[in-house]
C-alpha cells in the first residue's frame, strides 16, 4: 500500500482519530444526492435522535425502550411555546431542549432505580404514559388531532439580523449547524475521562463501582444528557414538518429509534447516521412499492440482531481496522 | 362513597376483575418465560392479538367458539414453540438485550403481517349464542354471562397450572431451572427441551387471553401493543419471575384501571403507570420479587 506514496492505514487512522471533517463533507454532499431534500433534512434530524440514543445505549449499554419521550417531549415544548407566545425560533429550540432535559431528568431518576431489563420496561412504560397524558391534555397539545398551523419565526438577533431558514436547502445546513455542533460536543464527551467511564459501565459495572466511581450518578447524566439531545432533534422535527403528531410520543418511534441505531452500529461514532440514512431510505423506496413497509424492515431487523448486531458502520469499522492493521502486523 | 350508587361500584369492581384475569394470562406467560429462560417476550402482545386473529378464522371456518377456544391456545403454544426453536435458541447467553430486540422485531413483524392479511380496521367479534345476556344476582346486581365465563377459565387456568408446576415432575425441573438452571442442567436434564416446552405454555397462554378479550374488546391489529405494556407493569409491579406476583399484581392493578375510570376517568390511562412508579419507589423488586433477577 505504500509503494504510491499512498498510506491509506495512515488516513484511516488519522480519520479514526478525528472523525467530525469526515462526516461534516458526507452530510454536506448528502442533500444532493437524496431523492428529495426533506428526506435529507429528516435523516440528519433522526440521525441527531439515534446520537442522543447512542450516548445511552451504545456508550453506557443501557437499553431504553421510550426514547420517543424526550424526543416528543422537545416536539412539543417546541410548538406549544410558538403557538402560544410571540418568542424568537432560538428560545423555541432552548425551550424544547429545557424541557426534554426536565424530562429526562425526572423519569431518568426513577427508571434508573432498577437495572437491565426492568429498566427497558420502565422506560417504555413512562414513555406510554406521556403518550397517554399528551391524547388526553388536548387543550395544551391538540390530542389526536396533533398541534397544527405552527408559526415559521425567522432566525434573528433582534438589532443585527433576521434570515428565513426555511427553504428546502437552507434548513438543510440550519439543522446540519445542530448536527455539527451535536457531533462536536459529543466527540469531546466521548473522548473525555467521563465519557470513558460511560463506557467502562458498559462493559462492566460493577468493575466502575468497584474503582470508586459512583455509577449511578453517571448513568443519570448519560441519560440526561441523551435526553437532551434527543430532545433538540424533536425540536428541529417540529420545525421541520410545520406539525406535532402524537404519534412522536409513541412507542413504535422508539423502535424506530432503537432499529436505527441497531442498522448502523450502536456504540460507533458514525453509526447513528448510517442508521437513520439506511433506515429512511429504505423506508422511502419500499413505502413506493406498498404500504406495508415494515413487513420488508422487520425481517432486516431481525436479521441484523442475528447476524450482525454490530450493525453496519461497526461491520465497515471492524473491516477497516484490519485493513489497517494488516501492514503494520507485517512490518 | 363519593355519591357513587353501590351497584355501580360493585359492577366496576366486577370489570376490573375480569380485566384483571385477562392481565393474569398475559403475566404469567410473561413471568414464566422470563423466569426460566430470562428472555423478556415483546412479541407476546402480537401472540394475544395471534390469538383473536385465529379466533376470528375458528369461528369463520367452524363457526364454533367452543372449538376455538381448544384450537387456538394449543396454535399458538406450537406457533411459540417455532419461533423459540428457530429464533429465540441462537440469541441464548449472548447479550441480554438480544432476545428482547429479537421479539421486538418479530412482533412488528407479526403485527404487519396481520395488517397485510385482514387489514387495518378492526373486527367486531360476537359473544358466543350459550353465553349471551346476564346473570342476575339477588335482584341487586346482574353481570354479563360471557364476563363471569372468562373469570371461570381463568381461574380453571391459574389452578391447573398451578398443580402442574407444584406437583407434576415437569414442574419441578421448571421449578428448578427457574432457581438455577446450570444445576438443572448438571443433573442430567435436557432443560432446552423445558424451554421450548415454556416458551409454547406462555404463547399458548397468550392466545387464550387473545380468543377470551376478543368479544369484550375487539379485534384490531394494534390491540397487544396497550395491552403489553400494562401486562409489563403487572409483571414489574407483581415482580418478575412470580407466579403468586402476576396474579396478585394482575388483579390489584385490573381494580385500579376500572376504579379509576370510575373516579378519575381522564387519568385512567395514566394511573396504572402511576402505581408502578409508587410500588417502585418503595419496593424496588415488586411486591413478590426476587431482587438480583437478571439485573
Amino acid at each position: 500500500m505504500k509503494k504510491n506514496g499512498f498510506d491509506f492505514g495512515k488516513i484511516m487512522s488519522w480519520l479514526a482519530a478525528n472523525p467530525i471533517p469526515l462526516i461534516v463533507v458526507v452530510l454536506v454532499i448528502v442533500p444532493f444526492i437524496s431523492p428529495y431534500k426533506a428526506l435529507a433534512t429528516q435523516m440528519v434530524i433522526l440521525g441527531l435522535l439515534a446520537l442522543g440514543y447512542n450516548i445511552l445505549y451504545g456508550y453506557t449499554g443501557l437499553l431504553s425502550f421510550g426514547h420517543a419521550a424526550y424526543f416528543g417531549l422537545g416536539a412539543y415544548a417546541t410548538g406549544i411555546i410558538l403557538i402560544r407566545t410571540n418568542c424568537s425560533l432560538l428560545t423555541a429550540i432552548g425551550a424544547g431542549v429545557f424541557v426534554a432535559f426536565v424530562g429526562a431528568c425526572l423519569i431518568g431518576f426513577l427508571c434508573l432505580r432498577r437495572r437491565g431489563i426492568y429498566f427497558a420496561l420502565l422506560t417504555l412504560a413512562f414513555a406510554q404514559m406521556l403518550y397517554f397524558t399528551a391524547n388526553m391534555w388536548e387543550s395544551l397539545t391538540g390530542g389526536e388531532a396533533g398541534l397544527r398551523n405552527i408559526p415559521h419565526p425567522p432566525l434573528a438577533i433582534p438589532g443585527l439580523f433576521s434570515v428565513d431558514v426555511y427553504a428546502p436547502t437552507r434548513f438543510y445546513f440550519f439543522v446540519l449547524a445542530f448536527a455539527v455542533i451535536a457531533l462536536i460536543l459529543l466527540n469531546r464527551i466521548l473522548e473525555s475521562p467521563f465519557g470513558r467511564v460511560l463506557q467502562g459501565i458498559r462493559e462492566n459495572e460493577n468493575r466502575a463501582k468497584a474503582l470508586g466511581y459512583n455509577t449511578n450518578r453517571i448513568k443519570w447524566l448519560s441519560f440526561v444528557l441523551s435526553g437532551i439531545f434527543s430532545g433538540l432533534a424533536g425540536s428541529l422535527y417540529t420545525l421541520h414538518i410545520g406539525f406535532v403528531g402524537i404519534d412522536e410520543l409513541y412507542w413504535e418511534m422508539s423502535g424506530k429509534i432503537l432499529m436505527m441505531i441497531l442498522l448502523g452500529g450502536p456504540g460507533t461514532f458514525f453509526g447513528p447516521f448510517v442508521g437513520a440514512g439506511i433506515f429512511l431510505y429504505l423506508e422511502d423506496i419500499i413505502s413506493g412499492y406498498t404500504r406495508y413497509w415494515m413487513i420488508v424492515l422487520g425481517p432486516i431487523f431481525v436479521l441484523s440482531v442475528l447476524f450482525f448486531p454490530q450493525g453496519v458502520w461497526g461491520t465497515v469499522r471492524l473491516f477497516l481496522e484490519r485493513l489497517r492493521k494488516t501492514p503494520l502486523e507485517e512490518g | 362513597m363519593l355519591g357513587i350508587p353501590f351497584n355501580i361500584l360493585v359492577f366496576q369492581v366486577f370489570t376490573g376483575l375480569v380485566l384483571g384475569t385477562i392481565f393474569i394470562l398475559l403475566a404469567i406467560g410473561l413471568s414464566l418465560i422470563f423466569g426460566l429462560l430470562t428472555v423478556v417476550n415483546f412479541a407476546h402482545g402480537a401472540f394475544y392479538m395471534w390469538g383473536a386473529y385465529a379466533a376470528l378464522l375458528c369461528i369463520g371456518c367452524f363457526g364454533n367458539f367452543w372449538i376455538g377456544l381448544i384450537v387456538v391456545p394449543v396454535a399458538l403454544g406450537i406457533a411459540g414453540m417455532v419461533v423459540e426453536y428457530a429464533l429465540i435458541r441462537r440469541v441464548y447467553g449472548l447479550n441480554p438485550d438480544y432476545p428482547l430486540l429479537l421479539t421486538f422485531g418479530l412482533s412488528l413483524i407479526m403485527i404487519e403481517l396481520v395488517r397485510m392479511l385482514f387489514g387495518t380496521t378492526g373486527y367486531p367479534f360476537n359473544v358466543p349464542a350459550l353465553l349471551k345476556g346476564s346473570i342476575n344476582f339477588f335482584n341487586l346486581f346482574s353481570f354479563p354471562a360471557y364476563r363471569i365465563f372468562v373469570i371461570a377459565v381463568t381461574a380453571a387456568v391459574i389452578a391447573s397450572l398451578w398443580l402442574f408446576l407444584e406437583k407434576s415432575n415437569i414442574g419441578l425441573i421448571i421449578r428448578g431451572g427457574t432457581r438455577d438452571s446450570e444445576m438443572v442442567k448438571a443433573l442430567g436434564i435436557d432443560i432446552s427441551r423445558i424451554w421450548l416446552l415454556v416458551f409454547g405454555i406462555g404463547t399458548g397462554l397468550a392466545g387464550l387471553a387473545g380468543i377470551l378479550a376478543a368479544p369484550m374488546r375487539g379485534v384490531y391489529p394494534e390491540m397487544g401493543i396497550a395491552m403489553l405494556v400494562e401486562c409489563f407493569v403487572v409483571t414489574v409491579v407483581g415482580g418478575m419471575g412470580s407466579l403468586k406476583g402476576a396474579v396478585v399484581s394482575g388483579l390489584l392493578l385490573g381494580q385500579v384501571v376500572s376504579l379509576s375510570c370510575l373516579f378519575a376517568p381522564a387519568m385512567s390511562n395514566i394511573v396504572i403507570f402511576i402505581a408502578m412508579a409508587f410500588v417502585l419507589l418503595v419496593r424496588p423488586s415488586g411486591l413478590f420479587g426476587v431482587s438480583g433477577l437478571l439485573e
